[in-house]
């Protein structure tokens, strides 16, 4: 019943899709799993589950939760092997990048991870979040300009979607600054697809490794 | 009558079970908790402290767990309804209240989001080991209710029932969620108030003169007063008459804790809450509760895949067990298969009930995760064999 | 009414009530609940005393009895709930003030008082006492003190002095005992007393007292234990109890709890120590909320409705 991520843009139902959103504290990492989450249980009509980690190993330090995906009820509510990994750290990088499954998509925040073995078979993204983030003025939205990335990259969930979970996650004084950050991040995830249909691959931003698409 | 709309949050939510646990409490018409922090725990009296002051009650963080299962009771009969919340070290701290509340016949609602244990054991991670002890945790014979949600929509709905079948049999009504399903953010309905059926508390009505506290209406289940309504009762701990008095004798003892154990009996026989997947057909049945029964039910699933008839029988209301649908399933299938996060609790239930008729085939797991679906599925298949 | 529930007829020529003669007619019995006399306390035990005084501070507190909640632990004094004609509580051993606590928050227009001995209210239940007295919980707590753990047998509790014999001292009490009435000040109670069962009319006046004052409230009672305490330490009977009560104690009003400590012989300060105003937990709870929440802020609304 998994479905390969290559159908899951094409397909209005929504297939399983396992995410996880890694890095270290501080960094928003639960806020986009839920946004991700609820763009799809609320304004998709579709499943989710989310998880995260708790207790002394989720205050500072590392910070990991995850995603189900689904256009059918969830039953086992863990990932085992994501469909996604976005990762924001170099330790959450180190220690996730190898469950990704074959044929997966990996997003990065590109300034803080560092790709020294880039797994086999997987979908590579590369996106500046934490500057993205700053030059709107607050470093700490760089959570949301992934989630926009990532909108824009992956095509999993519809974009509006993610946008409104956005809006519905935020206390309202932050609403503002926050689609902002997401349009940023979707924008440049956005431009960066273009450039690769243009048959433009940046390859220093897009590191696309086909072993079993 | 229907929920009062001031504690309804109507909408769809994006919640965890611990969030949609507290929802349920302020649905259900609880305007009163007292706790003590405990992981994996706290966010639903976190929730409730947020959201209680402007829907109009109170949160009161105690000095201990034996507090905060006491002060719930003291509020019960001040006339609210009243909850606590706890985890593994609190719940067994909470025992002897869970006593108390039973031969009070106080209306309350104690929520235990499981971990692993013994002892501090895993503070983070699930298990579903503490099924025994809501059922058996407090000295003496009594009973209590217990519900088991798989889901934060369940715990927002069962939380209500749970409130609801406190109020009706006056018992201690146990909310046996784990540590999984506390934690996991799904999507949550909370309906409108006017959709929300709510029991009132059966307040008396007769007058001071005629009242007796404890004496038992046609359900066995006496009606209720609160303080400061000029009855002036007198409720205690010891075993007691219908006055509510104190009586040190066998005949008053034996009445009193029969009818404590018979007025659940119209629960346990027909109102047991289930879940059954696939039994039309099924020879070997998986019976699980809580997050298990979500992992079980891909192992039927997978199961089914590979020929084998299997299906879910999932229990809701674990206490009082729903025996008499094991009985009568016992009689048809060739096995159960009971995988708990636990080293097998809940698997006496169905082989005592069983009685021999079929394979009771139990899959342990001492918690702190999951149980695999193909090690469910592994059970399945030697079931049926 | 049997003859322990009066056995300290200190005067009755001055005080008809207290003549065990008059009971047919005792003004305490509107408060108490006849149809469970006779009582379990032994003779010459203070605690039924201690009972007559509070009956008579309610009837002149004018309060409305329907209104007034009585919640005890267990152990002896614990079964004052059981006697007294009000909304009574028996709870389980050390908790009545946390049940209180419940009690009286759902409830705010009930007065609660908490009636236990030292045993239930400083050992296991210690740590409920001081935690409600910070948070100056509006609730009277009447601490019967015998010394000793009588329910069972006279075991050695939080208060019994050292050098004293128990059932679990034989040889004598080495541990420091607690002085009740500095660790009620230290905690934060807004009144402190303690008197003695000689001292039944400044008890009864103290208790008046405290029914009318908000917040938390302490009053501690010396009273005999003539079958246990007394017996194993050769101190008499119940009147003996009486005369060294009158030889040791002294009144000093307004005295630092930290000079009041209780010893096996000595002296027994007694009065008024502590009698401040301190916001109480609803006022302190609904003023932060106030402040914070402004008109989005419901008053508690507790009890639940019949539908």
């Amino acid at each position: 019943m998994q479905r390969g991520l290559s159908q899951l843009s094409h397909t209005t139902k929504l297939g399983l899709t396992e995410i996880r959103v890694a890095g270290f504290g501080g960094q928003g990492v639960i806020l986009a799993a839920i946004v991700i989450g609820k763009a799809a249980a609320i304004f998709e009509g579709a499943y989710a589950t989310m998880t995260q980690s708790f207790g002394p190993e989720a205050r500072g330090g590392s910070s990991a939760a995850q995603v189900i995906l689904s256009g059918e009820p969830i039953l086992y509510p863990y990932v085992t092997q994501p469909d996604i990994l976005v990762v924001m750290s170099q330790e959450a990088y180190a220690v996730f990048s190898k469950q990704l499954k074959p044929g997966g998509i990996l997003i990065v925040e590109q300034d803080l991870v560092r790709i020294d073995h880039p797994p086999q078979g997987v979908r590579f993204y590369g996106v500046p979040a934490t500057r993205l983030a700053e030059e709107l003025g607050r470093k700490v939205v760089l959570n949301i300009v992934m989630v926009g990335f990532f909108a824009a990259v992956t095509h999993v969930l519809e974009p509006d979607s993610l946008r409104k979970a956005v809006a519905d996650s935020v206390p309202p004084a932050m609403q503002k600054l926050n689609l902002q950050a997401f349009d940023k991040g979707f924008e440049y995830g956005a431009e960066l697809v273009h450039r690769m249909a243009e048959g433009g691959g940046d390859a220093e931003q897009v590191l696309t490794l086909e072993s079993e698409a | 009558m229907h929920a009062d709309p001031k504690g309804v949050l109507t909408g769809v939510h994006f919640l965890d079970g611990d969030h949609a646990c507290c929802e349920g409490t302020l649905a259900a018409g609880a305007r009163f908790a007292a706790g003590y922090p405990i992981t994996p725990s706290t966010e639903v009296v976190e929730r409730f402290a947020w959201r209680i002051p402007t829907v109009g009650g109170i949160f009161i963080q105690m000095e201990d767990e034996l507090a905060a299962s006491i002060a719930i009771q003291g509020a019960v009969w001040g006339g609210a309804k009243a909850f606590t919340v706890t985890s593994g070290p609190g719940f067994s701290l909470m025992m002897e209240h869970i006593g108390y509340a039973a031969i009070t016949e106080t209306p309350c609602v104690f929520v235990n989001v499981q971990r692993g244990g013994p002892s501090t054991g895993l503070p983070t991670l699930p298990a579903q080991a503490d099924m025994m002890q809501a059922k058996w945790g407090s000295h003496g014979d009594y009973s209590i209710i217990a519900l088991c949600p798989n889901s934060p929509q369940e715990c927002f709905d069962l939380t209500v029932t749970g409130f609801n079948l406190a109020e009706e049999f006056r018992v201690p009504v146990m909310m046996m969620l784990d540590e999984c399903v506390g934690h996991m953010t799904e999507k949550v309905i909370i309906p409108e108030s006017d959709q929300i059926a709510i029991t009132p508390r059966r307040f008396t009505h007769e007058s001071p003169e005629e009242f007796r506290l404890f004496k038992p209406k046609e359900d066995l289940v006496p009606d209720m007063v609160k303080a400061g309504d000029g009855y002036r009762f007198h409720v205690t701990g010891l075993t007691h008459d219908e006055r509510g008095y104190p009586s040190m004798n066998v005949e008053t003892q034996d009445r009193l804790v029969r009818r404590m154990q018979d007025k659940l009996k119209p629960f346990s026989n027909g109102r047991a809450l289930f879940e059954a997947v696939d039994l039309d057909d099924a020879e070997v049945v998986v019976v699980s509760y809580g997050i298990t029964s979500r992992v079980a039910q891909r192992a039927t699933q997978m199961a089914r895949a590979q020929g084998v008839r299997a299906g879910i029988f999932r229990i809701i209301s674990a206490w009082p067990f729903p025996e008499q649908h094991i009985r009568d399933l016992a009689g048809r299938v060739k096995a159960f298969v009971v995988p708990e996060l636990n080293l097998g609790q809940m698997v006496h239930e169905v082989e005592r009930h069983t009685a021999g008729r079929a394979k009771v085939i139990s899959v342990p797991h001492a918690g702190g995760s999951v149980h695999k679906p193909e090690v469910i599925l592994k059970a399945i298949l030697e079931a049926a064999r | 009414m049997s003859e322990a529930m009066l056995d300290t007829p200190l005067d009755p020529a001055l005080d008809p009530t207290l003549d065990p003669m008059n009971n047919a007619t005792n003004p305490v019995e509107p408060f108490l609940r006849m149809d469970r006399m006779p009582h379990i306390w032994c003779p010459g035990c203070g605690i039924g005393t201690t009972v007559n005084c509070f009956a008579r501070a309610l009837e002149s507190s004018k309060l409305d009895l329907n209104k007034v909640a009585i919640v005890s632990g267990i152990g002896c004094t614990g079964r004052v709930a059981g006697y007294a004609n009000l909304d009574s509580f028996h709870t389980t051993h050390g908790r009545a003030i946390p049940f209180a606590t419940g009690l009286k928050l759902s409830n705010p227009e009930l007065q609660v008082v908490v009636y236990s001995g030292d045993g239930d209210l400083f050992a296991i239940g210690g740590n409920h006492f001081i935690h409600a007295a910070r948070r100056n919980m509006d609730i009277k707590v009447i601490c019967v003190n015998n010394l000793t753990y009588a329910m069972t047998g006279g075991q050695t509790g939080p208060a019994t002095p050292t050098e004293v014999i128990s059932a679990t001292s034989p040889y004598g009490v080495f541990e420091p005992s607690f002085n009740l009435v500095q660790l009620a000040e230290a905690a934060g109670a807004s009144y402190v007393a303690r008197w003695t069962t000689y001292h039944v009319k400044q008890l009864a006046r103290s208790m008046e007292e405290v029914l009318h004052k908000k917040g938390f409230c302490f009053i501690e009672v010396l009273s005999p234990c003539p079958t246990l305490y007394q017996r194993r330490n050769k101190m008499g009977d119940g009147l003996d109890a009486m005369k060294f009560y009158k030889e040791v104690s002294k009144v000093r009003n307004g005295a630092s709890t930290g000079e009041c400590a209780l010893t096996k012989s000595g002296e027994i300060v007694v009065g008024k120590f502590v009698d401040r105003d301190r916001p109480d937990y609803m006022e302190l709870l609904n003023r932060q909320m106030t402040a914070t929440l402004g008109e989005r802020y419901a008053t508690p609304e507790v009890t639940c409705s019949e539908g």
